[in-house]
C-alpha cells in the first residue's frame, strides 16, 4: 500500500508541489483509463462482454475470492447471526467423546444489541477507547514524523540508527509488552530503581488509573512508531530533493519548505497510515490485555477487551453478547472509514 | 491478533460450529484383550513452578503399576487452565484425559456436561474415606465429578525474625495488625503485611471476617453488597491506607512473593502451595524462620475459604478406564504422603493425618486445623465467574479509585447479571 501511495506522491510532486490543486485534481480513478471504463459501461451487455473479454482474470481472482468468503465472509455472517441469538457455552451444538449435544439457542432479535447499548459500561468504554485511539495514533503520527524527517538526511551511522528504530516492530508484540510490564512493575521494576537513583518517588505505573492510561498509550505509540516512521520516510524519499533546492533558492525558510513542500508531498501516505494505524489501535487487543488486563480496576478496558471479557471470562462463556459488541465494533469502524472517507473526498482526495 | 478479538470469537463460533459435524462412537478403549490398561492418559497439571517436578514424577511413576498406560505429563500455567481446558473439552481434539481443577471449576465443567462421573466404588470411596469438605467440592447436584486431590486454605505467613525484632505478636485480628504494624515500621522500616490488590480470592478473608459472604446458594441471594460486604471493603481499603499493608494492582502474586522472601513485607497472606517457594527467600534460608498462623479475624470472626484441587475425566476421553485408574492413583494415599512431604500439600484423604511424615510436617501441623475450619465456598457453576467483576471492584476500592459502598454496589450488580434471578 506504501508503494502504491507514495508513487501518486511522485505524481503529484511532478506536477508541482505547492500548487493544491494539482494534487486535488489527482485521483487514481481517473488516471486508469480501465476502471473508468468498466464504471461507465455497466450495463446488462456491458457485464457480459467484460465477462467474455476478461473471463481469464475471472478465473484468476474467484480462488482468493472464495477463499475471503470463506475465512472472512463466513464467519462475519455466522458472527452477525449470533448476535441475534441467545448463543452461549451452555446451549450450542458440541461433541463431547462420542456424545453429541445439540444446539437448543433460540432466535432473539435485537435484544443483545438493546441490553449492551443500555449498559452504561458501553458507553464508558466507547469514550475510552476514543481518547485511546486519538492519543496512540496523533502521538505516534508527530513522533513518527519527527523520526522520519530526521532520519531523511546524509550522516554517519543512518543505516544503524534506522535498523534501532524499526527493531520494536520486529520484536513480537506480546514479547515487548512482558518487557515493559517488567520495567513498569512499581516495586521491583527498573524505571522506578531508576527514578528512585534521582531521588524521586516511585511511579505507580499501572497501579493508578491515570498512570496506566498513560503507560498502555506510552506502550502503544513505542509499538507504533516505526510502521509509521518507515511509512512516512518511504514518502519523504519520494519528494525530489529539486523541488527543496528550487525552494532554497527562492530563499524559503525550514518552516515554509517543511509547510508547503513536505507535508503536501506527504499528504497521501499520511492519510493511509493514519486510517490504518486508526483501525489497529481501535482493536489494539495486546497491548492492553497483556499490560493490565484492563486495569486498574476497569479504567484501561477498550471495546475489544471488553468483549473478549463477555467471550472467555464469565461462565458460560455468552457467545451472542460478545458477538454482538464485535458487531458494534466493526459497525463503528465502518462508519469511521465511511466519514472519513467522504472527508477526504470532499478535500479533492480520492480513494 | 490486530484483527482483534472480535474476530477471534467469530472464528471460535465457527469452529463451535464446525466441530458440531461427525464425531462417531469409538467405544470405549483403554483396556486390551486381557483386560489389562492400556493406552495414552494425558494429564493436564496447575501445579506452580516449585512443584511441578515433583507432580511430573509422580505421575510417569504410574507407568510402574500398569506397564501398557503412557502417562502424558503437560503443565499448564494455572491462570490460563480454565480457558484452555474449555476450548480443548468444547472442540474435543486434543483435549486431555485427566485434568487438575480447581475446587471453583469442578462444577462450571459439570455442568457443561465435559466432565465424566467418577466410577461408583470411588465415589463411595470419595465419601468415605476423604475429608467431607474436599468430597464437597467434587460434586455437582448430588453426582461426583471429581477426586480431590488436595485442599487448601489462606494462612498468615510471618517472618519470626522481623516480628521479634519489633517485639510484636503474630496478630490475631485486624486491630492487632494495624497496632503492630505501627511497631513493625518504628523498628525495621518495612510494611507490616502484603495484601494482594489484585486478585479476588485474597477478599474472602476480609468479607467473611466481617461475617459475611459473597453469595448465599441456598436462599439464592447475592450477598457481597450487603453490610458486613460494605464493611469489608472498608476494611482493605483503610488496610493500604493506613500504612499496615501494602498492595499493587498488577502482578500482586509475583510482588507479595519477593516482598515477603525478601523482608520488604514481614506479613503475607498465602497458602500451603506457596511454601516451597518461600523456603528459597534469602530471609528463610534457615527454614524456621517462617511462622503460620491463622488469617486475621475482622470484626465478626477469621475466616479463610477452603481452596484445592480436585482431579476430574474428559467425559469425551478415549481412555475412560485407564484414566479413572490414574486419578485414584494420584489421589491415593502413598502419592498424598508424598507431596506432603515433600511439598507441604494438605492431604484429602483423613487417613493420611495418621501417617509420620504428614503429622511430622510443621506446615501440615498448621494448616490442618485450618482447613478444619475454613469457610466452604458456594459450590454452584458460576463460581469461577464471579472472581473477575468482584476483581474489578476489589482492585478499585482497595487502592481507593472508588468508594467501599460504591464498590460492593457495583458488584452486587455484575454479579445478578451472571446469576440470573437471584435476588
Amino acid at each position: 500500500m506504501a508503494a502504491d501511495t507514495s508513487q501518486s506522491v511522485v505524481k503529484a510532486a511532478d506536477d508541482g508541489v505547492g500548487n493544491d490543486s494539482a494534487v486535488r485534481g489527482r485521483s487514481r480513478w481517473t488516471d486508469s483509463g480501465n476502471t473508468g471504463n468498466t464504471r461507465n459501461t455497466r450495463n446488462a451487455g456491458g457485464l457480459r462482454r467484460a465477462l467474455a473479454t476478461h473471463w481469464y482474470a475471472w478465473a484468476m481472482v474467484a480462488p482468493v475470492v472464495l477463499v475471503l468468503g470463506v475465512i472472512i465472509g463466513w464467519p462475519l455472517v455466522r458472527g452477525v447471526y449470533l448476535s441475534l441469538t441467545d448463543a452461549n457455552e451452555r446451549n450450542v451444538a458440541r461433541d463431547i467423546g462420542a456424545r453429541h449435544i445439540d444446539a437448543t439457542y433460540e432466535f432473539i432479535g435485537l435484544d443483545n444489541y438493546t441490553a449492551v447499548l443500555g449498559d452504561p459500561v458501553f458507553l464508558q468504554r466507547l469514550v475510552w477507547t476514543v481518547v485511546w485511539t486519538v492519543a496512540c495514533v496523533s502521538i505516534t503520527f508527530v513522533l513518527g514524523l519527527t523520526l522520519a524527517n530526521m532520519l531523511n538526511r546524509q550522516f554517519r551511522g543512518r543505516a544503524a540508527y534506522r535498523m534501532a528504530l524499526i527493531l520494536p516492530w520486529a520484536v513480537p508484540g506480546f514479547v515487548s509488552v512482558f518487557a515493559w510490564r517488567f520495567l513498569f512493575n512499581r516495586d521491583n521494576g527498573i524505571l522506578n530503581k531508576v527514578l528512585d537513583g534521582g531521588g524521586i518517588a516511585a511511579v505507580p505505573w499501572l497501579d493508578d488509573p491515570t498512570w496506566a492510561k498513560f503507560s498502555v498509550i506510552a506502550v502503544n505509540v513505542w509499538l507504533g512508531i516505526p510502521f509509521m516512521m518507515v511509512a512516512l520516510l518511504g514518502g519523504l524519499q519520494s519528494i525530489p530533493g529539486e523541488l527543496y533546492e528550487a525552494a532554497e533558492m527562492d530563499g524559503a525558510s525550514a518552516w515554509q519548505r517543511f509547510r508547503h513542500i513536505t507535508m503536501p508531498g506527504l499528504r497521501t501516505v499520511s492519510m493511509t497510515v493514519i486510517l490504518l494505524s486508526t483501525i489497529w489501535t481501535f482493536n489494539m487487543f495486546p497491548v492492553i490485555f497483556l499490560l493490565t488486563r484492563g486495569g486498574p480496576g476497569d479504567s484501561t478496558e477498550i471495546l475489544v477487551t471488553q468483549a473478549f471479557r463477555e467471550a472467555f471470562i464469565t461462565s458460560p462463556r455468552d457467545f451472542a453478547v460478545s458477538a454482538t459488541w464485535g458487531v458494534l465494533i466493526l459497525l463503528l469502524l465502518m462508519i469511521f472509514a465511511l466519514v472519513y472517507r467522504r472527508s477526504l473526498r470532499k478535500q479533492g482526495e480520492v480513494w | 491478533m490486530r484483527r482483534g478479538i472480535a474476530a477471534t470469537a467469530l472464528v471460535a463460533a465457527l469452529a463451535l460450529a464446525a466441530t458440531a459435524c461427525g464425531g462417531e462412537d469409538k467405544g470405549d478403549g483403554g483396556t486390551d484383550a486381557g483386560g489389562e490398561l492400556s493406552g495414552t492418559v494425558t494429564w493436564w497439571d496447575t501445579a506452580n513452578d516449585a512443584e511441578k517436578a515433583s507432580f511430573q514424577k509422580i505421575a510417569e511413576a504410574f507407568t510402574a503399576k500398569h506397564p501398557k498406560v503412557t502417562v502424558k505429563y503437560v503443565n499448564v500455567p494455572y491462570g490460563d487452565a480454565q480457558n484452555k481446558v474449555k476450548n480443548a473439552f468444547s472442540s474435543g481434539s486434543d483435549a486431555p484425559d485427566v485434568i487438575r481443577a480447581d475446587v471453583g471449576w469442578v462444577a462450571d465443567f459439570a455442568s457443561l456436561g465435559y466432565l465424566d462421573e467418577v466410577p461408583a466404588d470411588m465415589a463411595k470411596k470419595v465419601d468415605s474415606e476423604f475429608l467431607p469438605q474436599a468430597a464437597a467440592s467434587g460434586k455437582y447436584e448430588g453426582k461426583t465429578y471429581a477426586v480431590p486431590q488436595v485442599i487448601d486454605t489462606l494462612g498468615l505467613f510471618y517472618n519470626k525474625k522481623m516480628l521479634a525484632d519489633a517485639g510484636v505478636q503474630p496478630p490475631k485480628t485486624l486491630a492487632e495488625l494495624k497496632t503492630a504494624a505501627e511497631a513493625i515500621k518504628a523498628k525495621t522500616g518495612k510494611a507490616a503485611l502484603y495484601l494482594r490488590g489484585d486478585d479476588s480470592y485474597w477478599f474472602l478473608p476480609l468479607i467473611y471476617g466481617e461475617g459475611g459472604d459473597l453469595v448465599d446458594a441456598k436462599n439464592k441471594t447475592v450477598t457481597v453488597d450487603n453490610e458486613a460486604g460494605v464493611k469489608a471493603f472498608k476494611t482493605a481499603r483503610d488496610l493500604v491506607a493506613s500504612g499496615a499493608a501494602i498492595t499493587n494492582a498488577t502482578d500482586g502474586y509475583a510482588n507479595m512473593q519477593t516482598a515477603f522472601k525478601t523482608g520488604e513485607a514481614a506479613m503475607m497472606i498465602n497458602g500451603p502451595w506457596a511454601v516451597a517457594d518461600t523456603y528459597a527467600g534469602d530471609q528463610f534460608k534457615d527454614k524456621a524462620n517462617l511462622g503460620i498462623a491463622a488469617v486475621p479475624a475482622g470484626s465478626a470472626k477469621a475466616g479463610a475459604p477452603q481452596g484445592g484441587h480436585d482431579l476430574g475425566v474428559y467425559a469425551g476421553s478415549k481412555n475412560r478406564a485407564a484414566a479413572h485408574a490414574f486419578v485414584e492413583y494420584m489421589t491415593s494415599q502413598e502419592v498424598q504422603v508424598q507431596s506432603a512431604k515433600e511439598l507441604s500439600l494438605l492431604p484429602t484423604r483423613t487417613a493420611a493425618y495418621e501417617q509420620p511424615d504428614v503429622k511430622s510436617s510443621e506446615m501440615v501441623a498448621f494448616f490442618k486445623p485450618a482447613v478444619d475450619k475454613a469457610v466452604e465456598r458456594a459450590w454452584i457453576p458460576e463460581n469461577g465467574s464471579l472472581f473477575e467483576p468482584l476483581k474489578v471492584e476489589y482492585t478499585k476500592a482497595i487502592t481507593g479509585a472508588s468508594s467501599p459502598e460504591d464498590a460492593a454496589k457495583a458488584a452486587g450488580i455484575e454479579f445478578r447479571k451472571i446469576l440470573k434471578g437471584w435476588k
